[in-house]
């Protein structure tokens, strides 16, 4: 039984379990005290001094983020000094913050501006003093300098959720920053570039490289024909900023969208998620046929987050990792080999374009291995979820008014099990889907391994497959998966197959994904996914006909030489900097 | 207009009087781990503003060395400019007419060619090399990590047993360093710049006191691996503590008869009651350590043979050779060593002084440990000889004025130059030479030098040589130990090159040093040696630690452990010094500003819980 606390927050009774932060029992009552640096469980830390509160009977001001209420307080939320010390800090924050807000990407979602503008701040008392940007703005995270306001939970997340430490504070004194951390640049450094600080980051002092002036420049040269492939996430999340609501913000109408803009062909990433699933769930039924032969378990391999985490963390592990490459990098591959043998087009002359949920996919297309097609890129190009957006409205496309569209043929189509790769566990599930077809020659209930869906951050389960049990496991989230594999390590779990995806809740949750302060909103968007899987008349990837037909028309079979040479890759062929505690 | 005037001090003056005071207060509570540059830049424009103005140097070139230093903070340096520091410096240096110009100068030259490699990172990197990884000050200075802020917090909560089970997590010796820490903790206590620092210690000898007998925590699961520990002291007793925990079995060979080391063998009892030791060794032993006294290495087993039977060996053996002042006449009967003499005490061996006149030699701790003994143990007249002055003396300052209390004398600046003796060889006098005060030495002490003055006869039947210990290597270099200067050459990590599985630490690597110091290396020691025999056990224990009261903290100035009488402790070697009355330890308790929660310390999580 939870013992309950009763105070007075602003002359309302409220009523909370012992142990509640005051600003929760405020929020508790509609009381929203605001707040910058406060992020719940991870960054509670009471460094902004935004949230600061008066009680009474104690004569300085109490932040209330990170300090429980007692029985009997009394709290004053907006009294004279409380306001004057909050409208002062923000101002303060002010000072050092680079406010070039028009061309900023957070401007107009930025909690900074907003608290500013809540406050109707309108001029500034104190000297401007930004501190310089130095960044290498080709890198596909950025960190601008200028406009960090030193909220530290970049730290906090790559630390706790992510288990990988590359930020820190940097510098004494008051020139106390964030950098990354044991005196790295960024390229030095072992980031998985999965953007989960990028999407907590209260203002723009971190973002995702922009490309949507490549991607226009490709769109204005008619030499070029573009082709645009759309993650299986994608289309759970771009309408978030667009007004639509879950409803309109379909992915046939994100088709209309691109369409308007120019792009040619507009194709579906679930294509080539099943075409993945052909390739692994093989490759998984080859390895497991012949014990002994290959490093166990297998690990799947679509999340370059997680690739990159893999080879700078337990590089002697790569060798677990299916051989199959991305979605993202299969669907390069093909469309500048079939496909433009099919439209009879010079793929030299083709540009590839992906929308992705993902940052660390930026990185995955400019591998120097990516190139199997024709010698070029595979993929030219990557634009996240929040870019598409923006060049929408850049190209003030009204989309409530379009109506939706089908993709192009035939890297169009793709199935339910396809559409859930955006989710944490559903790659593992449409692989189990066709595993179970290829050992038995007859589909399964498609919701038999529904076991590993779901938000829990590593879920395991043991499925049979004819006689053969299959141990699988999935992990979303770095620091989850680091206590799997390390469990792993030490001989405490036995798995065949895992999957792992790199952000908390997967693609779904991912760091390209559009950034809501204080909501995590993968479960969600997740949840989506899995009602297009539902409604879905195709929910086995080897039953996707375009599938079927790039195998009969080009590739002959799973695992063939043609697969080998397009579909697959070699994860030790590129460098990765080693995390610091294996150097 | 009066022809003189009798000053007296305005209102404005007297603020600024009471603004240095808390300037000073506030360097004494600097956080370990600033950086270097950030602060020369501080150090500089408060010097500036000390300039008269006459000068050109001074009032111009101290600015422009201030704007200087900002370029390199703020990343528009180059390698250029810190030479043009350089150079601007020295001539600052060089012609300014008075202190307020050169000194401050020289505190910038120090900086540039003392902390050249930070000048440097900023310039190159445009950040510094510094990080405030522990930053609750008392935690960061402890070299145990000891959460302090945790058990001064449950002391003032009445949890006791608490408390002693938090403070075994990083120090299994709660009860010897509640009455002997050097506290180092104290040292940059923020509440230095409010009046003083939290009395630390005090609180910990309060928790100990008042916990009654607290059980060690369980064992984890036996992994069958087996540790050698070589020397029974507070740095072997550490690591075989926690190994212990961790589940490997661990035996510990000591050549004395009992355990203790330095605590035993070097503290007297009047300090740290044996019970007292007693309890921490009997907590540590409960884990299940196997002890096995007597025993040499080197003499009654190899080293080689050690590491044949055991998977891994962690090398304490303390300092515990006595050194030689080489003087004429040393070897005179009545001559003795402080670690002979120590040592005899620490079995129970009492030397007989009664009527004589006592000279010790030296001005540290061990020093004072031995003139305090002599005292109690009868002599007539007990002194001691110092080469400098009372307050370059290394040993802490209240063990001086606890000596001076109990009637010894300081014959500082005088250095011993022979010993007499009879035609039987029995010391009856030790010859000092009178030395005047010199030149500040790197550490910031004025060197001695012979003054021009005649020597001077000290009569003395016993002379007690104090001046520092050093290290019984033979048997480990033999063994192929690498020896650095006197002392094993470690890692930090307690690790030997090219000797897999063999540790060491404590005084026998740092040479002597403090007892804290030793656990420390004991902890660091037992962290490593569990990972190098393939396992990653964790130490934590689990006490909730009381929430930071969010009132005001009212100014209130720091407590001190009572004494005994002098002229009572004097006659015996029961404990000198008092602990806390109940109302003393809670307010000393509450005084506690809880960096752990307040400031930067919440953000690193407030404690290292485990590790």
């Amino acid at each position: 039984m939870v013992k309950m606390v009763n105070l007075t927050i602003d002359g309302m009774a409220v009523s909370v379990p012992r142990g509640t932060s005051i600003l929760n029992a405020a929020r508790s009552v509609g009381i929203n005290i605001p707040s910058l640096c406060y992020l719940k469980d991870l960054n509670e830390i009471a460094a902004c001094r935004v949230c600061v509160v008066e009680i009474e009977g104690i004569q300085k001001l109490v932040a209330s983020c990170n300090n429980h209420v007692w029985e009997g307080m009394v709290v004053y939320t907006n009294s004279p000094r409380v306001r004057e010390a909050r409208r002062v800090n923000v101002e303060l924050i002010l000072s050092q913050h680079n406010c070039d807000c028009p061309y900023c990407v957070r401007s107009g979602n930025c909690e900074l501006q907003k608290l500013a503008n809540d406050l109707g701040l309108s001029h500034l008392n104190y000297h401007k003093e930004p501190a310089p940007a130095n960044w290498d703005v080709t890198f596909p995270m950025i960190r601008d300098a200028s406009k960090c306001i030193k909220c530290m939970r970049c730290i906090q997340v790559c630390d706790k959720v992510q288990s990988l430490n590359i930020w820190d504070i940097a510098n004494t004194g008051s020139r106390t920053t964030v950098d990354v951390s044991l005196g790295r640049n960024i390229r030095e450094a072992d980031c998985a570039l999965c953007g989960q600080c990028v999407t907590h980051c209260p203002v723009g002092a971190l973002r995702a490289r922009d490309d949507t002036q490549r991607a226009f420049a490709l769109l204005n040269d008619k030499s070029l024909t573009t082709v645009v492939q759309i993650a299986p996430a994608v289309r759970a999340a771009w309408g978030e900023s667009m007004g639509l609501s879950r409803e309109e913000a379909t992915v046939k109408r994100l088709v209309a969208a691109l369409r308007r803009m120019g792009f040619q062909y507009i194709f579906d990433t679930n294509f080539s998620a099943d075409l993945t699933i052909m390739e692994e769930g093989s490759e998984f039924l080859q390895r497991l046929g012949e014990p002994g032969k290959y490093a166990w378990p297998m690990f799947t391999s679509c999340c370059p987050g997680w690739v990159r985490f893999l080879k700078s963390q337990y590089p002697d592990m790569v060798k677990n990792l299916s051989t199959a490459k991305s979605p993202q990098q299969m669907f390069g591959a093909v469309t500048k080999s079939y496909f433009a043998e099919r439209i009879g087009v010079d793929p030299h002359k083709i540009r590839c374009i992906s929308v992705m949920p993902c940052m660390a996919k930026k990185a995955e297309c400019a591998l120097p291995v990516m190139n199997d097609a024709c010698g070029d890129p595979d993929v030219d190009l990557v634009l996240t979820t929040r870019e598409i957006d923006r060049m929408i409205r850049a190209e003030h496309i009204d989309v409530h008014a379009l109506k939706e569209e089908e993709f192009d043929s035939p890297l169009g189509v793709g199935s339910g099990a396809a559409v859930i790769f955006g989710a944490t566990g559903g790659v593992m599930e449409a692989a189990l889907r066709s595993a179970y077809f290829l050992v038995t020659g007859e589909n399964p209930d498609a919701d038999a391994f529904e076991d590993v869906r779901g938000m829990d951050g590593w879920k395991e389960a043991t499925f049979r497959i004819q006689d053969t049990p299959v141990r699988v496991a999935v992990a979303s989230g770095l620091g989850n998966t680091r206590r799997l594999i390390e469990a792993l390590r030490a001989g405490k779990v036995q798995y065949d197959f895992v999957e792992i995806m790199a952000c908390p809740g997967g693609c779904a949750g991912g760091g390209g994904q559009p950034i809501h302060e204080a909501q995590e909103l993968a479960e969600t968007r997740g949840q989506v996914l899995y009602g297009l899987d539902k409604v879905n008349d195709l929910r086995f990837s080897h039953e996707n006909p375009a599938v079927q037909a790039l195998y009969s028309e080009y590739l002959t079979k799973p695992l063939s030489h043609k697969s080998h040479e397009l579909l697959h890759t070699d994860h030790e062929a590129w460098k990765m900097p080693l995390a610091p505690s294996k150097k | 207009m009066s022809r003189l005037e009798f000053y007296s001090t305005s209102g404005s003056q007297a603020v600024v009087e009471s603004l240095y005071r808390d300037l000073e207060h506030r360097i004494v509570a600097s956080p370990p781990g600033l950086c270097p540059v950030d602060l020369a830049a501080a150090f500089l424009k408060m010097c500036h503003a000390q300039t008269c103005g006459k000068c050109t140097p001074c009032r111009v070139g101290l600015r422009q060395l201030a704007l200087l230093i900002d370029d390199v903070l703020e990343g528009r340096a180059t390698m250029e400019t810190l030479d043009f520091i350089e150079t601007t410096a020295q001539v600052i240096s060089d012609s300014a007419d008075c202190a307020i110009g050169y000194e401050a100068a020289n505190m910038v030259l120090k900086g540039i060619r003392g902390f050249r490699d930070d000048y440097e990172s900023h310039v190159k990197t445009g950040r510094c090399l510094c990080n405030l990884d522990q930053p609750v000050p008392c935690v960061a200075q402890c070299p145990a990590g000891v959460d302090i802020p945790g058990y001064v917090a449950l002391v003032g909560a009445g949890r006791y047993a608490d408390a002693v089970r938090l403070i075994r997590k990083d120090n299994p010796f709660p009860g010897a360093c509640g009455l002997v820490c050097e506290h180092p903790c104290e040292s940059r206590c923020r509440r230095n710049m409010i009046e003083g620092a939290v009395n630390i210690r005090g609180l910990k000898r309060y928790a100990v006191d008042h916990a009654g007998i607290v059980p060690p925590p369980p064992c984890a699961e036996a992994t069958g691996k087996t540790v050698a520990i070589v020397g029974g002291g507070p740095s072997g007793l550490s690591a075989a503590f926690y190994l212990s925990l961790m589940g490997h079995k661990v035996t510990v060979f000591e050549s004395r008869k009992q355990l203790g080391g330095m605590l035993r063998y070097g503290i007297p009892s009047y300090r740290l009651p044996r019970e007292e030791l007693q309890k921490d060794i009997d907590a540590i032993l409960a884990t299940g350590v196997e002890v096995n006294l007597g025993v040499t290495i080197g003499k009654d087993i190899s080293l080689a043979e050690l590491h044949r039977r055991y998977d891994a060996i962690y090398i304490s053996i303390g300092a515990h050779t006595d050194k030689k002042v080489g003087i004429e006449g040393e070897d005179a009967r009545g001559v003795i060593s402080a670690v002979e003499m120590l040592r005899a005490i620490g079995d129970g061996t009492m030397p007989d002084f009664t009527g004589k006149n006592v000279v010790v030699i030296g001005g540290g701790n061990v020093a004072m440990d031995c003139c305090r003994s002599a005292a109690r143990l009868g002599a007539k007249t007990v002194s001691v000889a110092y080469r400098r002055r009372q307050q370059d003396m290394t040993a802490l300052a209240e063990e001086v004025e606890g000596a001076m209390a109990e009637g010894v004398e300081l014959l500082t600046m005088m250095a011993p130059v022979r010993i007499e003796a009879d035609e039987n060889d029995n010391a009856v006098a030790l010859w000092v030479q009178p030395q005047r005060v010199g030149s500040i030495d790197s550490a910031g002490r004025p060197r001695p030098e012979k003054a021009a003055e005649p020597e001077v006869r000290v009569p003395a039947d016993v002379i007690i040589v104090a001046i520092g210990q050093s290290i019984e290597l033979k048997a480990f270099e033999e063994a192929g130990v690498p020896i650095h200067r006197g002392t094993i050459a470690a890692l930090s990590s307690g690790g030997i090159e090219n000797n897999a599985g063999i540790f060491a630490g404590g005084d026998c690597v740092t040479g002597p040093a403090t007892v804290i110091k030793a656990i420390a290396a004991g902890k660091v020691a037992a962290a490593n040696i569990d990972e190098y025999l393939g396992f990653e056990h964790r130490i934590e224990v689990d006490v909730k630690i009381p929430k930071a009261y969010l009132g005001e903290r009212p100014s209130c100035g720091r407590s001190e452990l009572p004494m005994e009488k002098a002229f009572e402790r004097k006659e015996n070697f029961q404990c000198i010094e008092c602990g806390f009355t109940d109302e003393v330890a809670k307010q000393e308790a509450q005084r506690c500003l809880r960096c752990d929660h307040f400031g930067y310390g919440v953000f690193k999580g407030g404690r290292t819980k485990r590790w």
